[in-house]
């Protein structure tokens, strides 16, 4: 690995919801660990995350929903990473997210989803641990 | 040197046209990952073609709202246009926001378009170490503008006039005071100034006061100092000894630049257009008058610099390293036997012939 | 402390008192003094005694720390008389009750209809729409931006058919309505004029408030349409059309609580709030209406949260710092105008994922510090609202818990109980103080429309936002179930509510239908001299009207304006 190798985080507000207080806070949570966070603003569509999720070469897309479109806008982002040939990139993500719903977005191959509450540590935690284990060359 | 076989796929890809791989080999470079310096030279051997166009200015002063508004007018005239944001790297924790895309938003669903973010990490002047190599990527993989954006911390950053062939200044009525303080060092590198926000008490002065010192730069003893191309490039290369290299003879002066100051307000894009006009005109003079063959022959000699000095920062780290020499030097230091000096020309002994040790 | 009850009839008995009553506090300052030793001998429990605002509070308040205070009429006074502290009505809960108003919305506006009779016959007092993210960011159900978010954080309304079906069988001359939208709010405020019209009421008996704040959009909320000149335009419009038109409609709700819910300080809450509450004032002054004929019906909206004393402090001093700010600085003649009216709502940040029962504890507590700093309306919250929409159940505990609150606790039977508190009155005296400090630099920051641009009051609240969670991860600040007696797996046992995927399918059914049904000439001519008036300076409330009357649909009637107005741009900022 190169000693200039950064993780590199999209953090993405998608949909019509304005609440960013979560994605600001993780996005300085992020960067306070070291990691170089592009920071989308808000009301992006999935074509948009995806765009520049390609274009700024990302290991990870956090996006922060409030407004209870995750079921839709989570496989939405996924498929069209898949289709733009970044399936290596961890789509993750947090908000108000019910457990059954994390269930089974995960199981169609999305990240861990973190509710309210989570410390930004154990985002960072996931985050970390996942890079060593998926770095690509 | 061969490429590993992963790199030759990249390059093959990059070839292809793939956006995918332009950002990848962005990563490449920007994180001087293995074999960086082997694939760029293929990626390069096509020479410069696109028009590079840098802005600078105070922090808020709309850099990103005027890269934005022109990207989309390329755009609509057909070219494609790369951008490169750099913002600031934390000094405490290595890490970064990036948030340039935010203004940038419209463009990002343009396929003709591609914005990549930068971090300086640890650069000083204005832009990250790799950027005029990550303008290099883009240039050859074939967009007609790529549009460069430094950091604005608010003091001059000649960093842009080495990788820019037309750089824009912006600054906006609030940045009076500072401007006064770094007047001297933007007149040297502007080839336009934008007084954005124009609608706000005070640009008739900063206007007025830009004007006056452009013609007072024009008409007194610095009238051999022309603006952007006097910038002793070879300062930016890091080699100390260097004098500065004027890359034209005396006589050669630049003829016919004025140097525009055009007021906008990026919010409603009043102005916009005549500074699209003013970087075309620009261009057009760059070409016309043999300046543009200067100026990129300028940058190569920064950017030949920039690669030696990185590679013997490199190597002199290593020799430093090797053997832990270093190491015992610093134990010698302490105890007095040594001194800084007598380690480090070991160490420079040691590098530039290892033979003689 | 300040009031001087006995009768005084000599000088020399005047003397006498204030000697002795100096005595007094020079021998309390004795006694405080050795108190303060023994208090300082015994080492303090292990916790973090600034109070959620990152507020230093005392152990002990005493009359000394009330000896530079105002005098008791100036500061404190009665109520329903200048400076309003006490309360903006002389017989406060006497005479009538808080409202409670539970805002409410989901899905179609045919089940909203459905669950606004279902709380009005459980003993609610007015209404409280609240609409879907595309409704608030002006787009129709069907437009592509819609995908995935049509009726699911509140209902979809539109055009005028949606708010037809809406108030469906709901007498809108009987039933107050409290709309929350801002980006929009002139086009949604006409859709329920023209709403009301269809059931025969006019509009000058409507009752109601449109929250109309786009100030705190940009500051906090973040569901802003037009760039701020236009955007305030089209609100001191509706103050005049109002004025004239809906004289006992409140044609704003100036709103605190999406400032507090995105991180800032009770102090923050209040200057921010009051001080874009001037602004409308001078917007209006500027735009050359008569202070008295549009003040009245102003209408504000804080949050009340965990930090008992510090809530009820924040909506005295409120009272007090707009009365002043009424008077002495925009000459408004009417007490009227100087009244603040607030609704209040319970803090939904507080509210917790993990063991959701215990919310209902938390905002029984936040309802009394509503209750108690002299509140005119409250929502409170639902347990479950962490994890989705509310379900009925949750609802329903909310309103019961206003009900217990209101009927059995007694504390609507005095008015501002608290007042006289050496802690509360000095409470409410420091939250003026720094509002008024902050008033202060955004004044020096050119006002509020320049802080806004430069992201000043975003950065504010965000790093105040930062500091609680950093409070709270280091575990400084306990949060019960959270980051302290937290128990097993944390796995949440709850029923949500879960909006239908049919809910949109639905919606663009609605809008094909309706697409083809209208007059399509009428839509077009009155959608082209919208666009025209904006061009002007015309009040807009008219041509939108016109609009909402021809069934332009909700983004056809933002995208008229919006050719004219430009759309706003976040400002970038860390």
């Amino acid at each position: 690995m190169s000693e200039n190798r950064k993780i590199r985080v999209l953090v993405a507000k998608p949909g019509l919801d304005g609440h960013d207080r979560g994605a600001k806070v993780i996005a300085a949570a992020f960067r306070d660990a070291g990691f170089e966070v592009i920071y989308t603003g808000l009301h992006q569509t999935p074509e948009m995350i995806v765009n520049a999720a390609v274009q700024e070469d990302v290991d990870v897309v956090a996006m922060s929903i409030l407004s209870g479109a995750h079921m839709t806008l989570f496989p939405r982002v996924k498929a069209l990473l898949d289709e733009a040939g970044a399936d290596h990139v961890l789509l993750t993500g947090g908000g108000i997210i019910p457990e059954e719903d994390a269930a089974v977005l995960e199981g169609q191959g999305i990240g861990r989803l973190f509710g309210p509450g989570t410390s930004t540590e154990d985002a960072i935690a996931y985050v970390r641990d996942w890079f060593a284990q998926h770095e690509p060359v | 040197m061969a490429l590993s076989a992963s790199l030759q796929a990249l390059l093959d890809r990059f070839h292809a046209g793939t956006t995918t791989a332009l950002a990848r080999a962005i990563s490449l470079v920007e994180d001087e990952r293995e074999g960086f310096q082997d694939f760029m030279h293929e990626v390069l051997k096509v020479g410069p073609r696109t028009a590079r166009v840098g802005f600078t200015g105070p922090p808020g002063a709309g850099k990103s709202s005027i890269v934005a508004t022109l990207a989309t007018a390329y755009r609509a005239r057909g070219e494609d246009v790369g951008v490169v944001a750099v913002d600031p790297t934390s000094p405490f924790s290595g890490g970064a926001l990036l948030g340039d895309r935010i203004r940038m938003n419209e463009l990002t669903t343009d396929a003709g378009i591609f914005i990549r973010s930068m971090a300086t990490r640890g650069s000083l002047g204005g832009l990250a170490t790799t950027t005029k190599e990550v303008m290099d990527l883009m240039d050859a993989f074939g967009f007609a503008r790529v549009l460069v954006e430094s950091v604005g911390v608010g003091q001059t950053e000649l960093e842009i006039t080495a990788a820019a062939d037309t750089v824009v200044v912006v600054l906006v009525p609030e940045s009076g005071d500072a401007i006064q303080a770094m007047k001297a060092g933007l007149m040297e590198i502007a080839d336009v100034f934008v007084v954005n926000k124009a609608d706000r008490p005070g640009a008739d002065r900063l206007v007025k006061e830009i004007r006056q010192a452009i013609h007072l730069r024009a008409g007194s003893a610095l009238r051999d100092v022309p603006a952007h191309h006097g910038v002793d490039l070879s300062r930016l290369g890091g080699a100390g000894s260097a004098r500065a290299v004027k890359e034209r003879p005396a006589r050669a002066e630049p003829q016919g630049w004025e140097i525009p100051v055009l007021r906008t307000v990026a919010q409603s894009g009043d102005g916009l257009p005549e500074v699209l006009e003013a970087v075309d005109r620009h261009r057009e003079w760059l070409t016309k008058s043999g300046e543009l063959g200067l100026r990129r022959r300028a940058r190569a000699r920064v950017r030949v610099q920039n690669v030696v000095d990185r590679e013997l920062r490199r190597l002199a780290r290593h020799t430093a390293a090797s053997g832990g020499r270093l190491e015992h030097g610093l134990d010698a230091i302490v105890q007095g036997a040594e001194t800084p000096y007598s380690v480090a020309r070991e160490v420079l002994a040691d590098l530039l012939d290892p033979e003689a040790r | 402390m300040s009031t001087i009850e006995e009768d005084v009839t000599t000088t020399r008995d005047l003397a006498a008192l204030v000697r002795e009553r100096e005595e007094e506090l020079a021998e309390l300052k004795v006694r405080l003094r050795e108190w303060e030793d023994a208090f300082g001998a015994i080492p303090a429990r292990d916790a973090l005694f600034t109070n959620i605002s990152g507020r230093e509070v005392k152990a002990l308040y005493t009359p000394l720390d009330r000896v530079e205070a105002e005098g008791y009429g100036e500061g404190v006074g009665l109520p329903g008389e200048f400076p309003f502290t006490r309360g903006p009505y002389t017989t406060m809960y006497r005479t009538r009750l808080w409202t409670m108003r539970q805002f409410a919305g989901f899905a179609t506006a045919e089940e909203t209809n459905q669950r606004y009779k279902y709380l009005l016959k459980h003993g609610q007092t007015g209404l409280s729409v609240a609409f879907d993210f595309p409704t608030l960011m002006g787009y129709d159900s069907d437009h592509p931006r819609s995908l995935g978010e049509v009726g699911v954080c509140g209902v979809a309304i539109s055009s005028l058919a949606d708010m037809e079906t809406l108030f469906d069988g709901i007498p809108l001359d009987q039933v107050s309505v409290s709309m929350t939208i801002n980006g929009p709010a002139i086009i949604l405020f006409c859709f329920y004029v023209a709403a009301a019209e269809k059931q025969g009421v006019s509009a000058d008996i409507l009752r109601g408030t449109v929250q109309n704040d786009i100030l705190k959009e940009y500051q906090a909320q973040h569901a802003w349409i037009f760039p701020p000149e236009p955007a305030l335009r089209c609100i001191v419009d509706m103050f005049s059309w109002c004025s004239t038109h809906a004289p006992k409609y409140n044609p704003i709700s100036i709103s605190g609580y999406h400032i507090r819910e995105a991180g800032a300080t009770a102090a923050q809450e209040l200057a921010f709030t009051l001080r874009n509450g001037f602004e409308y004032v001078e917007r209006g002054i500027a735009a050359g209406l008569d202070v008295d004929s549009f003040a009245p019906r102003l209408s504000f909206f804080f949050d009340v949260h965990n930090d008992f004393f510090e809530e009820i402090a924040k909506l005295r001093a409120a009272r007090r710092i707009w009365a002043r700010g009424m008077r002495d600085r925009y000459g408004a003649k009417s007490p009227e105008s100087w009244r603040l009216r607030t609704h209040a709502q319970t803090a939904g940040v507080s509210l917790t994922a993990q063991q959701p029962e215990n919310n209902i504890v938390r905002v029984a507590y936040q309802a009394l510090a509503a209750a108690l700093g002299g509140t005119q309306s409250l929502h409170t919250n639902s347990m479950d609202e962490t994890l989705a929409l509310p379900t009925e159940k949750a609802v329903r505990i909310a309103l019961r818990t206003q009900q217990v609150l209101a009927y059995e606790s007694g504390v609507t039977n005095t008015i501002d109980p608290l007042a006289g508190s050496y802690f509360v009155e000095s409470l409410t005296d420091e939250l003026e103080r720094d509002a008024l400090a902050l008033f202060r630099e955004i004044d020096d920051l050119g006002g509020v429309v320049p802080a806004i641009e430069t992201g000043w009051f975003q950065q504010e609240i965000a790093s105040a936002a930062m500091r609680q969670q950093r409070e709270i991860e280091a575990g400084e600040r306990v949060v019960v179930g959270v980051n302290d007696f937290e128990e097993g797996s944390g796995k949440i046992e709850i029923d949500v509510l879960r909006i239908d995927a049919s809910v949109e399918e639905k919606q663009r059914s609605r809008m094909a239908e309706l697409r083809q049904r209208r007059d399509a000439a009428e839509v077009e001519r009155t959608l082209t001299a919208l666009t025209e008036a904006c061009r002007g300076h015309e009040n807009l409330v008219p041509r939108i009207l016109d609009c909402a009357r021809a069934y332009c649909t909700l983004y056809e009637i933002r995208h008229a304006m919006e050719e004219i107005f430009g759309s706003y741009k976040e400002p970038v900022f860390f």
